[in-house]
């Protein structure tokens, strides 16, 4: 037998755990300014996600998906794109929506139980969470589609799990992804979790980048909890989709710190040993030692960055508590255009006499 | 006016909007060069090249899926599903996105997609090629269902499910889909959804039907002419949202309600239909609304389906027990 084909999965990692780097930086991470406002995007991300889960804890927002240990994805992601470019996230990755100028108050909204936290005043072009796995990668097929059928140098960016990558809906994603060369970028979060079911239990496939190979185009790995790294290659995915030279996917080695949800107990199913473990590899502590350590940071700087990010997160707690729910006849008014007759009866009934 | 079948109808229709509006991509298996299995598509890539009639690779929720995101970024995808039977994987995208982008985020994006799917029995098909399960799709808020059962409401109804400014099930009953030929003005008006049409007037039953059933309806109520039975012929044509005042107004003219589909009975849309005319039109009735659907059992292969579909005789023996119970 003679061999047909050959593949290579690459890795990128430029900072390791101890914050020292591994190779020689990219252009944008030689430029402090770029680092430190990815740092304090990244504080304010976590800052944020502290503050769903206590609001969630106290019994003032539904069940909260937490992005703990993910933010170095999250958000590249976010600063990575550009405003024009179109974002398809799973459910997590809070991060990136926030670095793209969504506010915190309307995710809360979201997670609160409100469709208007999905309403974003920016990026109005962004798809709303996806919450089946994988739904959304079909989504930013056509999204790319209509990006190349317009000949417009813009990119969809679509966000996904390790579990996301065993559905069909992820495979004839990238499948036709790479068939029409569409400027997509999926990114998956490997985080090692999906729920209770560890990466292993998941596929067998040595990576979860090489799936890409199949469908055409490149896959590769970076160290998820290395902001250069993330953002690093991600430029370079989204430079070549936005100059037609097609899809790329990139996974991202990550690991979910907290629980799936507050609905979670991951106890259950794995032990603090790996937590603990993944800990002392947390993005925050990567990105901020290597600042520390560079001068360009002080402990100064830190204590008051975490007093700013409380405040943002306050503040944007408070919008949202405040916010007067919508009146529940609402739910007929976004389900047509015009809703047509046959459901003004039903809206009717429930907005009562006054309400019409 | 070009005479044109049913099947001709969705393809001047969709060439017509495709010429008129440079947002309408068609996309499905085997409709570019091969013009769909049907033909449904026949001449429209070499008409608008393969940019915007695109074979798509064999993924029935991928074609879903895509023509949501096409939608949400202004295009008009019409996204055809080669059999209803493969048409499934769909129902995720339907119903966990397609039906509700609009509402999950306040208007902010929407999506005008038309998915079409040939569909129904009677032609001879291999399993799987011959169900009617519209009441799957019937059932979805946000969703509209549209079927027609004439070349002129295929030709209409089309053009206004694409430009629809929500989704649309598009469902085509292939049976009839060369059946009859019909003068139709190749001009761009569309014809208006959620509306019932009335086919045939009459007064003394009513007879609710859609899609190919439309054909032994019709045959059923010109033996009850001879018989001197009036019946008034109503095709649904809209399954969601219904049109009720149009079968109530019916029913309240002649007092009798038979309700005609090829799908299984227990909770087909005819059940639908049938609790709109007990809850509004009780009053009016002078005798029990009564169905003539599809067994309770799967799709029988080739060989038995003539007698799973609906007939003009147990259409006309349902009449009949229908016009003697009072």
């Amino acid at each position: 037998m003679r061999c047909v084909a050959q593949f290579e999965v690459g890795y990128t990692g430029y900072l390791d755990h101890e914050f020292r780097v591994t190779g020689p930086l990219p252009e944008f991470a030689r430029e402090p300014a770029q680092l430190i406002a990815a740092y304090r995007a990244m504080a304010s991300a976590r800052a944020f996600d502290r503050k769903a889960i206590n609001l969630q804890r106290t019994g003032q927002l539904g069940t909260f998906a937490s992005c703990l240990g993910e933010e170095a994805i999250a958000v590249a992601v976010g600063l990575a794109m550009r405003p024009e470019d179109v974002l398809l996230p799973m459910y997590r990755h809070h991060g990136a929506y926030l670095s793209r100028g969504v506010r915190m108050a309307e995710l809360l909204a979201y997670w609160g139980g409100d469709e208007r936290g999905m309403d974003f005043q920016s990026v109005r072009e962004d798809f709303a969470v996806a919450v089946p796995i994988a739904t959304q990668a079909p989504h930013a097929v056509g999204v790319g589609y209509a990006f190349k059928y317009r000949k417009e140098p813009r990119v969809a960016v679509c966000l996904l799990g390790d579990g996301a990558t065993s559905k069909g809906d992820f495979y004839e994603a990238i499948n036709a992804a790479g068939v029409w060369e569409l400027p997509v970028v999926f990114v998956v979060a490997n985080n090692l979790w999906a729920i209770s079911v560890p990466r292993a239990l998941q596929s067998r496939a040595q990576t979860l980048a090489q799936k890409a190979i199949a469908a055409g185009f490149e896959g590769e790995q970076v160290d998820g909890n290395d902001y250069i790294a993330v953002r690093d290659r991600l430029d370079q995915a989204l430079e070549r989709a936005r100059s037609g030279q097609g899809p790329s996917l990139i996974e991202a080695l990550t690991y979910r710190m907290g629980d799936h949800t507050t609905a979670d107990d991951s106890r259950r199913y794995r032990n603090a040993e790996e937590v603990e473990a993944w800990r002392r590899r947390d993005p925050l502590d990567r990105l901020r030692g290597y600042l520390l350590q560079s001068g360009v940071w002080s402990e100064a700087d830190e204590e008051a960055l975490q007093v700013e990010c409380q405040e943002e997160a306050d503040q944007a707690a408070q919008i949202y508590l405040e916010r007067p729910p919508q009146p529940p006849a609402s739910m007929f008014d976004y389900l047509y255009e015009r809703l047509p007759r046959a459901y003004a009866e039903q809206r009717k009934a429930l907005a009562g006499p006054s309400d019409i | 006016m070009p005479e044109m079948t049913l099947v001709g109808g969705v393809n001047a229709a969709l060439a017509y909007e495709m010429a008129a509006d440079e947002r309408v991509l068609v996309f499905g298996e085997d409709i570019g060069v091969n013009g769909g299995v049907f033909r449904a598509t026949e001449g429209l890539q070499q008409r608008f090249g393969p940019e915007r009639v695109i074979d798509t690779p064999l993924a029935e929720g991928l074609i879903a899926g895509m023509a949501v995101g096409l939608a949400a970024q202004g295009l008009r995808p019409v996204a055809e599903i080669q059999f209803m039977g493969f048409s499934y994987p769909t129902l995720d995208q339907l119903i966990s996105h397609a039906s509700r982008l609009r509402n999950r985020t306040r208007g902010r994006l929407s999506c005008p997609m038309v998915l079409r799917a040939p569909f129904g029995g009677g032609i001879h098909a291999p399993e799987h090629h011959s169900e009617s399960t519209e009441a799957l799709y019937a059932h979805i808020p946000g969703l509209r269902v549209v079927i027609p059962s004439s070349p002129g409401r295929a030709y209409g109804l089309l053009l206004a499910a694409i430009r629809d400014p929500d989704p649309v099930v598009f469902l085509e009953p292939k049976r009839i889909y060369r059946l009859t030929k019909q003068e139709v003005a190749d001009d761009g008006e569309a014809m208006p959804l959620d509306v019932c049409f009335v086919v045939r007037d009459g007064t003394d039953i009513t007879l609710v039907t859609w899609g190919a059933m439309i054909h032994e309806t019709l045959q059923a109520a010109e033996q009850l002419a001879e018989e001197g039975v009036s019946a008034e012929v109503i095709d649904v044509a809209t399954l969601r949202p219904l049109d009720t005042e149009t079968i109530l107004e019916s029913v309240a003219k002649t007092g009798r309600c038979v309700i005609i589909h090829e799908a299984p009975r227990s909770g087909g849309f005819g059940a639908e239909i049938a609790a709109v005319v007990a809850e509004h039109g009780l009053l009016n009735l002078l005798a029990p609304v009564a169905r003539v659907t599809g067994y309770d059992t799967i799709m029988p292969l080739l060989k038995l389906e003539q007698h799973y579909l609906p007939s003009v005789e147990r259409i006309m023996d349902t009449v009949h027990k229908t016009m003697e119970f009072a």
